[in-house]
């Protein structure tokens, strides 16, 4: 079927001349080999791809592509100096909107936002705008051509941000170059949040992490690790040592179980602690680290997200034999990346989709052996606009696992809302603010990212951050 | 960083240790606990803040030797680091005058019990200690705990040193038979003995507090990896304890979970014994 429609689609452009280069692929780890390493699948374009890629972009003098990005990136310039070779510029470029290019350009959903509606979607493929990102940033980080720009004159005012992850960071960066003193306080003992916790090292390197942080801390960033908002000290303890505005980005950081009979048997875990197992704690390369992880043989990975994805792909890296993904609906309504399922899909896992598991059965010794699983059919759509699964009656099976990875969603972690007297809350825990600056039911205390709008995506908080800088900006201007 | 300021060996397998945590030595309260990484390769374990020096800024914990993590904190010496240490964390213990409380600790629990033990005394309570060991030489905070307590008494498993038996049927044999009236009960040790603990307390209608050692990660409630079973519901220890009503923890789950390592730990303390991994 795509052979079909390409050809089709290429004798339609020779007439066009427009749009002959076809939209440049980016070369993968064969799947056979990746399944059973922890490196980067995709492995980037060349500088000649690139460029190639590049000039596919006509320029549109109204771009809306730079309205589909929520940072605003100036794509057409940057995509204009990696055409014309300036790889460097066009990294500086994109710092200029987003901290976090080489980061973006792997993990943000460019299929539902600037590559959307890129103008040559429309006829053909839209311009690999998240390739090139990547390309530009990883091409400036490989060539330790770092720019820092010039440290600001200090303002003498002092910053609280609650959490190192992509909301955090973002609005670090963007309060330290506007001469605000800006310290992080992160629990977790690195900086990154969901970046370096949860998204796997094959689809984001963490040494790739580490250089954007530490970017960061060259702009003048402080960040405090081993420091939980809430118990180590509180906003208010802060406020009263002479801090001036708190922003407070700690995302969704709590698991969602199911409830259903067995969930705590052992080989059961949240999606959370089997990446962050992974991922923070390196737990794949154990016994060389000390944290340890069940390598289970027969996995089956609850939920069909990106984090669902991610959780899949690692225990087949572990040595899974059989990984499954269960899904109550159909692939359509499948909420993670199209790129994603389908590199699960080259790496061998196996989709069972319309289940939902309903039972998990253990043995004596309290490990999980079986999953009992009820088949479902869709039914009328639900507020969401997905249909919604009906359990099909009497169809219940059980399948064997050793291994259970639950990765039905987050939600709030209740620890700074119980320690921030006066902060408006919502009934499932997440902050309310006032409007887009992120404000809360308090002055001076903004919000932003996943603890707001529950588990989003790395962009989105990226966003929330860029906001709140330029409300916290103005607020503290005017006092 | 955080530096070892003091270490001493309370017997062959316990360890105190006086670290460095400005922070947490002032915030701490009874009942709470931090989770520390020893270097980079290392795993995050909780342990209880037994004790705290606000003025010099000092913390100290307790650890048995059973693995490889605490074997190798072992090895460190005075004037060391640790990489990370994550706290005040968890909730700190209700304390109120409640009457006549007895603090039951069992091995190296006597560490978790000791704090509390000071905040209930301070509050006015009238405490009685109950300390179990296996043998003499595993008893620890012995005369710390003398100094917080109305009335102590010593239990060792094979008649060593004090009473010879467990600290449950001292405690039934020396005050529930004796109709003493009891107002709270803490019982804070091996899965076993809480567990004996609470199955006598129940009938009497005694309030019996445990604290519970799950296994975490992270401790601030982002993993799940301390999920325990408290009156049918799943809980996180990390945050919604670590004390809980004993009366209502499912001790079955509690006991294997806390086993779901034991292969890839021995593995691990087994090449850091035989000094291949390199320390």
């Amino acid at each position: 079927m795509k052979n079909i429609s390409v050809g089709a689609m290429e004798t339609k452009e020779t007439k066009e001349k427009k749009e002959k280069v076809p939209r440049q692929k980016m070369p993968e780890q064969d799947p056979q080999k990746r399944v059973r390493n922890f490196e980067e699948v995709p492995i980037g374009y060349s500088t000649e791809t690139a460029i190639i890629e590049a000039t596919r972009c006509i320029q549109c003098k109204k771009p809306s592509c730079v309205g589909g990005c929520p940072v605003d990136v100036r794509i057409p310039e940057f995509i204009k100096d990696i055409a014309e070779g300036r790889f460097i510029e066009a990294a500086w470029k994109l710092k200029e909107t987003n901290g976090l290019p080489a980061v973006c350009g792997r993990v943000c959903p460019q299929e539902d936002q600037c590559e959307k509606v890129c103008v040559l979607g429309k006829k053909g493929e839209p311009v690999a705008i998240g390739r090139l990102e990547r390309f530009a940033a990883d091409y400036e980080r490989n060539a330790g051509k770092i720019s820092i720009p010039p440290s600001v004159k200090s303002n003498g005012k002092k910053i609280v941000v609650a959490g190192a992850g992509p909301a955090g960071l973002t609005i670090a960066g963007d309060l330290v170059k506007l001469g605000y003193d800006v310290t992080i306080f992160e629990a977790l003992h690195k900086a990154g949040g969901v970046l370096v916790y949860g998204i796997p090292e094959f689809r984001l390197p963490k040494a790739i992490v580490e250089a954007e942080v530490e970017y960061l801390r060259k702009l003048g960033v402080k960040i405090e690790t081993n420091f939980v908002i809430g118990r180590t000290k509180t906003i208010d303890e802060l406020f009263a040592e002479g801090f001036n505005a708190v922003f407070i980005g700690v995302g969704a950081g709590a698991p969602v179980f199911m409830n259903i009979p067995g969930e705590n048997l052992m080989g059961i875990y949240s999606a959370n602690e089997y990446l962050t197992r992974s991922n923070l704690m390196k737990a794949y390369l154990f016994p060389e680290y000390d944290t340890p992880i069940v390598r289970g043989k027969r996995v089956a990975v609850v939920g069909g997200g990106n984090v669902a994805m991610d959780s899949v792909r690692t225990a087949l890296r572990l040595g899974a034999e059989r990984a499954m993904i269960i899904y109550r609906r159909t692939e359509v309504e499948m909420p993670a990346r199209k790129e994603e399922v389908h590199h699960a899909e080259e790496e061998g896992v196996e989709f069972l989709m319309l289940h939902n598991p309903v039972e998990y059965i253990g043995n004596e010794a309290g490990w999980v052996t079986g999953m009992k699983c009820i088949k479902m059919e869709l039914g009328e759509p639900d507020e969401s606009g997905r249909r919604s699964p009906v359990p099909i009656k009497d169809s219940e099976f059980v399948i064997d696992v050793d291994t259970i990875v639950v990765a039905v969603g987050t939600m709030a972690n209740p620890i700074v809302p119980a320690t921030t007297a006066g902060l408006e809350i919502n009934k499932k825990g997440y902050i309310v603010t006032k409007d887009e600056s992120g404000l809360t039911s308090r002055e001076g205390i903004y919000a932003g990212g996943d603890i707001v709008t529950g588990s989003a995506t790395v962009i989105l908080a990226m966003g929330a951050g860029r906001k709140a800088a330029n409300a916290i900006h103005e607020y503290l201007s005017k006092k | 960083m955080n530096k070892i300021i003091e270490k001493v060996n309370l017997s062959e397998r316990v360890v105190k240790m006086v670290l460095e945590a400005p922070i947490i030595a002032q915030k701490r309260k009874a009942g709470q606990f931090i989770v520390l990484k020893i270097d980079e390769k290392g795993e995050r374990i909780p342990l209880t803040i037994v004790d705290s020096d606000a003025q010099k800024g000092t913390i100290t914990i307790i650890f048995q030797i059973v693995g490889k993590t605490t074997a190798q904190l072992d090895g460190l010496k005075i004037g060391d680091s640790l990489q990370d240490i994550l706290g005040p964390l968890g909730n700190p213990t209700e304390i109120e005058n409640y009457g006549r409380v007895v603090c039951i600790g069992g091995g190296v629990g006597i560490g978790v019990v000791y704090p509390l033990a000071v905040a209930l005394k301070k509050a006015g309570n009238r405490v009685i200690s109950i300390l179990g060991a296996r043998t003499k030489d595993l008893l620890i905070l012995e005369k710390e705990m003398r100094a917080s307590s109305d009335t102590m008494i010593i239990t060792t498993d094979d008649g060593s040193y004090g009473v010879h038996g467990f600290v449950s049927s001292v405690f039934q044999v020396g005050m529930l038979d004796q109709n003493i009236k009891v107002d709270r009960v803490y019982a804070i040790g091996p899965v076993p003995m809480m567990k004996a603990v609470c199955d006598i307390t129940k009938p009497h209608g005694i309030k019996t507090i445990v604290s519970l050692n799950s296994i975490m990660v992270d401790g601030t409630g982002m993993c799940g990896a301390c999920r325990v079973a408290v009156a049918g519901k799943t809980k996180f220890a990390c945050v919604d304890g670590p004390e809980f009503d004993g009366h209502e923890v499912d001790f079955k789950l509690l006991a294997d979970r806390l086993k779901m390592y034991c292969d890839p730990e021995r593995e691990a303390y087994e090449k850091h014994k035989c000094g291949c991994d390199g320390n």
